[in-house]
C-alpha cells in the first residue's frame, strides 16, 4: 500500500509539474473549462446523510450540495447545472489532482499534509467537526472523563482510533477497544450493548443517534469534542481564479446570513441603504465582475439556495446536531466571513 | 385336482406387476425409508422439522403478517416500533425506484425501465435456439443501439442524461453483459494463444496477461481503473468512470473465461484436430468448425459458472463509487428516517440477483442437455 502511495503522489506531482510547465497558456485553466463546458462538475460523498445524499427521486441534497448548487449559480444562474460524481474515500483526492471534478465539497478535513503535499486547496471550512462520545443515558455518564474502565466502540485504522487512544493515555485513563470494520456494524455493536461507549465524528454521532427515532431520547453525546475536524471544500491547486470563485460563493452565503438576508426577504432588500447589503446584491460596486461572473451573483445564490444558516437548517438540523461551533462568530462560532468589499 | 377359481394370487400375471405394500410406496414408503427408518434418524427429521416449521411461521409472520406496507410521508415511527416483530416494506414502496434507477432524472425512468425489459428480451431472444442464425447479431445490434439512445438520449427529443446518473439495476445490467459479450471472443482468442505452440512470443503474452489479471482481485483492478489510471491521462482528457469499469470487467472476465475455455480445448481429443488438418483445412477452419464447438460444449457447466459469478462480481463497482442495484438499496438506507432498515433492502437485492442467477443457471442446464443429445447413449 505504501508503495502505491508513493506511486500515486509521484504521478500526482509530475502531473501538478505539468500543470505549472503549461501554468502560462490559459491563466485559468478549471474557470475556462467550467465556463466552456456550461455544466459544473461537483465531487461529493457517495452517501452521507446531511451532507450529501440522494434522495428517494434521485435528487441530490445536502450541506456539500448546496455549496456545488451554488457555485453553479454563480457561473450560469442556474443551479441545476451540476453533475455530481460521488466519490470514495479513496478516490476523492485523485479525482481532484487529475481534474475529474472541478471542485470536491465531501466532508474532507484539512490537514497540513492534504493541504501542502496533495496538490489542492482548501478554500474554506463548511463544516466544524471533530470527534466524540456517545453513551446510553441510563449510564448516568456527564463527561468523557468519567469514562475510565470504559469499553468503546471504535471504527479500526482511523484517525478516530489514533485520538481514542491519545485522549485515554493523555487524561490517564484505561478503556478497552471493541474494533470493527464497518461504521454500520460498530454502530450496530454499541445499540446492541457490546460496549458502553460509540466514538467518531459528531455529526456522524447525531445521525446515528437521529436514526433510531423515538429511542434516541435514551441515548447522548457528551460535550467533550476530542479531536479537530474542519471539513472543507477543495479545489485543484493553481487556478486562483476558480479556487477564489468557490470560496467568495462560500463567504458569500455566510455574510448573507450575517446580514439578515434570507432567500424569503432578499428581494425586499432590494432598497435597503446599508452599504454592505447594497454591494452584497451588485446594486452598487463590481464585486461579481472581479469574480468574472455576474455582478448579481450573490443575490442569485441567496435567491435560490439561500444562506448558509437556512441550508444548514435544512439539511443538518434535521439530523438532531445543534448549531454549536458551526454558528456565525456573533453567536458564538466559528464561521466568519472577511467582508465582501 | 385342478381349480382354476382358487383364490390367491394369479400367478400368470408374474410377481412384478404387483405393487409394493401400500407402507412401502409412494410419498409414505419414500419418508419410511429415507426420514423414519431408524430413531436416530426419525429424532434428526422431527428436529429438523420443528426447527423449519418454526422458521418458516417466524419468516412468514415478520415478511407478511405483521409487515408495514407503507407509512405516512417519511415518518417511520411504525416502523420502527414493528423492528424485529415486522418487515419495513414502506422502505421498498418509497426507495423502489431510486434502489432500481439510482439518480436517473425522476420523470425520465421511464427510459431505463425500458432498457432493462429490453436487456431481458436480448437474452431471451439469444436463449431460443430458432434466432441462432445471422439475424441474431443484427437483432443485439438493434437492441443494443435502442438501449444506448434510452440512456443517452439527447436525439428524438429525449433529453440528454449523462453517466454519473445513471444508477441500479441498467447498471448492473450494463456492466455484465457488455462484461461478459466484451470478454468472451477475447477469451477465446487468449486460450487459443496460450495453446499455441509456433508463436511463444504470443503465448508468452497470453500467458503473462492470464496470470497477471488472475493474481489479483478485480477490487484492486477496479482500483487501478478508477483511482490510478486517470493520474497517467495527460492534462483534461478524461474517461468515464464507468467506461473505464467496463473495461476493467472485460478484461478480468476474460482471463478467467480463457482459462474455462482452455479447459475444453485440452479435452477434445488430439485425433480431432489431425483429421481436420488431414483434411486440409486451414487453422481458421480447423479451430472455427472442429475445434471450438465442441470444446464450447464440453464447458458449458463452467462458462456458466464464471458468468453467474461475473454477475455478481459487478455489485464491486461500490468501491468507485458507481450505483449499481446493490449500491443503491444501501444508499437508500443511508437518510436518517430509513437507516437501520437494511434487512428489507438487502432481501429486495438478493431476490432480484436470485431470479437472474437462477434463470441462467436453468437455462445452462436445458442447453447442456439439448447439445450433448448426440453424446448420449
Amino acid at each position: 500500500m505504501s508503495v502505491l502511495r508513493t506511486l500515486a503522489l509521484g504521478t500526482a506531482l509530475t502531473v501538478a509539474g505539468f500543470g505549472a510547465a503549461h501554468a502560462q497558456a490559459p491563466a485559468s485553466p478549471i474557470f475556462d473549462a467550467v465556463k466552456a463546458r456550461g455544466t459544473l462538475v461537483c465531487g461529493v460523498n457517495t452517501g452521507l446523510a446531511g451532507f450529501a445524499q440522494p434522495d428517494s427521486q434521485g435528487v441530490w441534497r445536502g450541506l456539500d450540495v448546496d455549496a456545488c448548487r451554488a457555485v453553479a449559480i454563480a457561473m450560469f444562474n442556474d443551479a441545476t447545472k451540476v453533475r455530481y460524481v460521488p466519490l470514495t474515500a479513496q478516490q476523492r483526492f485523485t479525482a481532484v489532482q487529475s481534474g475529474e471534478v472541478d471542485m470536491m465539497p465531501r466532508n474532507t478535513t484539512w490537514t497540513f499534509q492534504r493541504d501542502v503535499q496533495l496538490g489542492l486547496d482548501f478554500v474554506g471550512t463548511n463544516f466544524y467537526d471533530g470527534q466524540g462520545f456517545m453513551v446510553k443515558k441510563s449510564l448516568g455518564v456527564n463527561s468523557a472523563k468519567e469514562l475510565n474502565g470504559a469499553t468503546i466502540c471504535v471504527q479500526p485504522g482511523t484517525t478516530t482510533e489514533l485520538n481514542l487512544t491519545d485522549y485515554f493515555r493523555a487524561n490517564n485513563m484505561r478503556f478497552t477497544a471493541v474494533v470493527i470494520e464497518r461504521q454500520e456494524e460498530v454502530n450496530a455493536a454499541f445499540f446492541a450493548g457490546r460496549c458502553d461507549s460509540l466514538t467518531t465524528d459528531v455529526s456522524g454521532l447525531a445521525s446515528t443517534r437521529a436514526s433510531q427515532g423515538a429511542q434516541a431520547n435514551d441515548y447522548v453525546i457528551l460535550p467533550e469534542v476530542i479531536s479537530k475536524e474542519p471539513l472543507a471544500i477543495t479545489v485543484r491547486q493553481g487556478d486562483s481564479k476558480w479556487s477564489d470563485l468557490v470560496r467568495w460563493t462560500f463567504f458569500a452565503m455566510l455574510e448573507a446570513e450575517e446580514l439578515g438576508l434570507t432567500a424569503a426577504n432578499i428581494d425586499s432588500m432590494a432598497n435597503s441603504e446599508n452599504p454592505a447589503i447594497r454591494r452584497f446584491l451588485g446594486a452598487t460596486g463590481d464585486l461579481g465582475q472581479m469574480l468574472g461572473v455576474d455582478n448579481r451573483w450573490a443575490y442569485n445564490i441567496i435567491k435560490t439556495v439561500g444562506n448558509f444558516g437556512e441550508s444548514f437548517e435544512r439539511n443538518i438540523t434535521p439530523l438532531g446536531l445543534p448549531r454549536g461551533v458551526n454558528n456565525l462568530w456573533t453567536k458564538g462560532g466559528l464561521m466568519y466571513s472577511p467582508p465582501l468589499r | 385336482m385342478t381349480s382354476l377359481s382358487s383364490p390367491g394370487p394369479d400367478l400368470r400375471t408374474g410377481a412384478a406387476d404387483l405393487l409394493p405394500p401400500r407402507s412401502q410406496r409412494g410419498v409414505v414408503g419414500w419418508m419410511r425409508e429415507n426420514l423414519f427408518s431408524n430413531w436416530l434418524n426419525t429424532a434428526i427429521t422431527l428436529l429438523l422439522a420443528y426447527f423449519l416449521v418454526r422458521w418458516i411461521s417466524g419468516f412468514v409472520d415478520w415478511a407478511f403478517v405483521n409487515a408495514i406496507w407503507s407509512v405516512p410521508g417519511n415518518n417511520t415511527t411504525a416502523c420502527r416500533e414493528a423492528r424485529g416483530i415486522g418487515a419495513c416494506w414502506a422502505l421498498i414502496n418509497e426507495k423502489h425506484r431510486f434502489i432500481l434507477f439510482g439518480t436517473y432524472t425522476y420523470e425520465e425512468q421511464w427510459r431505463p425501465l425500458i432498457a432493462c425489459a429490453l436487456f431481458i428480451a436480448l437474452y431471451v431472444v439469444s436463449a431460443m435456439k430458432r434466432f441462432w442464425n445471422k439475424w441474431l447479431m443484427a437483432i443485439w445490434a438493434v437492441g443494443l443501439v435502442a438501449i444506448g439512445v434510452l440512456m443517452w438520449g439527447g436525439v428524438f427529443g429525449l433529453t440528454h442524461v449523462s453517466q454519473e446518473r445513471w444508477g441500479g439495476l441498467p447498471i448492473t445490467l450494463i456492466l455484465s453483459t457488455f462484461g461478459i459479450v466484451g470478454a468472451f471472443p477475447l477469451a477465446i482468442l487468449l486460450a487459443l494463444g496460450r495453446r499455441s505452440t509456433g508463436m511463444p512470443a504470443i503465448k508468452a503474452l497470453c500467458v503473462v496477461f492470464i496470470e497477471l489479471i488472475r493474481g489479483v482481485p478485480l477490487i484492486s483492478i477496479l482500483f487501478m481503473a478508477s483511482v490510478m489510471f486517470p493520474l497517467f491521462l495527460p492534462d483534461g482528457l478524461n474517461i468515464d468512470k464507468l467506461l473505464r469499469a467496463q473495461v476493467a470487467i472485460i478484461l478480468f472476465a476474460a482471463a478467467y473465461l480463457a482459462e474455462v475455455i482452455r479447459g475444453g480445448l485440452q479435452a477434445i481429443p488430439k485425433g480431432q484436430g489431425e483429421a481436420a488438418d488431414a483434411l486440409g483445412l486451414s487453422y481458421w477452419n480447423k479451430t472455427l468448425f472442429i475445434i471450438l464447438p465442441q470444446a464450447l460444449r464440453i464447458v458449458i457447466p463452467p462458462m456458466v459458472n464464471t458468468f453467474i459469478g461475473m454477475f455478481k462480481d459487478t455489485s464491486l463497482v461500490l468501491i468507485i463509487g458507481i450505483y449499481d442495484i446493490l449500491n443503491a438499496a444501501k444508499t437508500s438506507i443511508i437518510e436518517p428516517a430509513w437507516q437501520g432498515f437494511g434487512v428489507e433492502a438487502y432481501i429486495a437485492v438478493a431476490t432480484l440477483y436470485f431470479f437472474f442467477c437462477f434463470a441462467m443457471s436453468k437455462y445452462s442446464q436445458k442447453l447442456e442437455v439439448d447439445l450433448n443429445r448426440g453424446m448420449r447413449r
